[in-house]
């Protein structure tokens, strides 16, 4: 069992021969998969097609069944919780429904991390709240629920925790689905100044072509769990696959 | 003679159903059988993993003395009615049986004895269950399938520490104060409705019903609802997190944390109840 933090590679996420399967389905089949410091990666792919679970076992919210994953220069798949901790501190994850705790209140949310990891004065903590929530348009509503909130102020909030123990790698799923274009285009713009302003590494999950080719550097095709073709958005229009055309092309009508 | 009764009762029931059927039969038992196991082997994981979470540190303080309220403060009025009502109906029906032998004299001690050794801990038990094993149940339930467990475990926040834990706690804290409260409405009611019927002061009925009752009678009772709390905490949390399938999945949590604490209330009273006489004679 791992248990010192090694720090040798400077890539922050490297996916080698990842498979992760439920019964007898296959659903990620030997993936590789490398995103360097500051480069805002998006997976694209069919639903189902396991790019949500990819992001989950980079997290170790899911165990894979064979493969090797190493966040931040840490190889998770055999690491103990408490290293586990460690390295789960340094990513931050904004999950597809936001996820936020519906006992607490927007504010309590996104100090959530702070209080259990930091040992801030309440002044301060309240302050880098109100900070990460102002960032995301979301700092007058810090008293609401999150059923008081729409759909695309929950994922607001949720990035604002995902953000607030300001994490050097994001996790985004899906984070433009269901939204309207409006709202999701501002999400999107939102990605594009975290990495402009942060400098951040992210995987971005999306079926949003269009939102993807503004937010991302490189994008990642999954099909039939395994990696089909990764690229440019230019790159991947010339691309000659048929799947890689109608998804594209679907995408940009 | 066993033997032959299973026998006959074997064949009359393969008849009944024909070959197929009684095949059919035979696999859904097994299968039956073989998910009682896996459900308390997880148990057992489940429980191992709960251990190592609440042992190391930090500990949820915050998250407890909320959980305790919760539990606890909210429960109050509920259990206090139940022992209050429970105090009531033992006093109507034991006084028309006393007075049947001629030994009305001992109403008080009989309504003590049957409240604070039974009657107090299980009443106290099931309402317990009811309430809180569907409450915790439907609310790790959701939790589970809303991802907001997951959001818990990616912020590096254990949730079996701040979770489970935490609320397991409070429901072995909480039982035996709650019992102490059912004990105290139910003996109050019982007087109550004596002195309706036929007027005895307090103080005279309280001197009757406790004349002979012993710290023995009281304490190992009282303290087993410990026990009653650890299954309804354990079972609940247990049954929430492993939810699936959407909001039908937390319905079908809520309802099972309430059957299976339930039940296992009441076969844990039963054991425990024959190893207090053991022990206290």
């Amino acid at each position: 069992m791992a248990t010192k933090i090694e720090e040798k590679d400077e890539t922050p996420i490297i996916i080698s021969n990842l498979h992760k399967g439920f019964g007898n389905q296959k659903v990620l089949n030997g993936i590789n998969l490398r995103v360097a410091r500051g480069e805002t990666t998006a997976v694209l792919g069919r639903s189902g097609g396991g790019k949500s679970v990819l992001l989950k076992l980079i997290i170790r919210l899911q165990t894979p069944d064979t493969g090797s994953i190493r966040i931040a220069g840490q190889e998770i798949t055999d690491l103990d919780e408490e290293h586990l901790n460690e390295v789960r501190k340094k990513v931050g994850f904004l999950f597809q429904q936001a996820a936020l705790y519906d006992s607490l209140t927007v504010e309590e949310n996104v100090a959530f991390p702070l209080s259990r990891h930091t040992k801030m004065s309440q002044t301060d903590r309240k302050q880098r709240v109100r900070e990460h929530l102002a960032n995301v348009g979301m700092d007058r509503d810090l008293r609401k629920m999150p059923s008081e909130l729409s759909g695309g102020m929950q994922k607001r909030v949720g990035l604002a925790r995902a953000l607030v123990l300001e994490p050097e790698i994001v996790l985004f799923d899906e984070p433009t689905a269901g939204l309207d274009p409006i709202t999701a285009a501002e999400i999107g713009d939102l990605i594009v100044e975290l990495k402009q302003k942060r400098k951040i590494t992210a995987i971005v999950v999306t079926h949003d072509v269009q939102g993807a080719k503004v937010f991302s550097d490189r994008m990642v095709f999954l099909h039939e769990g395994n990696v089909l073709v990764e690229g440019s958005f230019d790159d991947l229009q010339k691309n000659k696959d048929q799947f890689v055309a109608e998804f594209l092309g679907h995408g940009s009508r | 003679m066993i033997y032959l009764a299973l026998f006959v009762l074997g064949t009359a029931i393969a008849e009944t159903l024909g070959p197929g059927r009684l095949l059919e039969g035979v696999s859904a038992a097994k299968s039956l059988v073989i998910s009682g196991f896996e459900w308390f082997g997880d148990l057992g994981m489940f429980c191992a993993r709960l251990v190592r979470a609440a042992l190391a540190p930090p500990y949820e303080l915050g998250e407890l003395v909320r959980q305790c309220d919760s539990i606890g403060s909210k429960s109050l009025p509920l259990v206090a009615l139940a022992g209050g009502a429970t105090g009531v109906v033992l006093s109507l029906q034991i006084r028309d049986s006393l007075t049947r032998f001629g030994a009305k004299s001992l109403l008080p001690a009989v309504i003590v004895f049957s409240i604070i050794k039974e009657s107090g801990p299980i009443i106290t038990g099931l309402v317990l269950s009811g309430r809180v094993g569907a409450g915790i149940g439907a609310e790790l339930g959701s939790m589970k399938v809303t991802e907001q467990i997951d959001a818990m475990e990616a912020s590096a926040v254990d949730p079996y520490r701040f979770l489970v834990a935490t609320r397991v706690l409070a429901c072995i804290l909480m039982l035996p104060l709650l019992t102490l409260a059912a004990d105290f409405c139910g003996i109050f009611m019982g007087w109550v409705a004596n002195t309706l019927a036929e007027p005895i002061s307090l103080q005279l009925f309280l001197e009757n019903g406790f004349k002979n009752v012993l710290f023995s009678d009281f304490i190992p009772p009282t303290f087993k609802t410990a026990v009653f709390g650890f299954i309804i905490g354990i079972v609940a949390c247990f049954q929430g997190m492993r939810t699936r399938g959407g909001t039908e999945g937390v319905g079908r949590s809520a309802t099972s944390s309430v059957v299976l604490s339930s039940l296992f209330v009441i076969l844990a009273d039963v054991v425990l109840v024959r190893l207090i006489l053991v022990v206290y004679g």
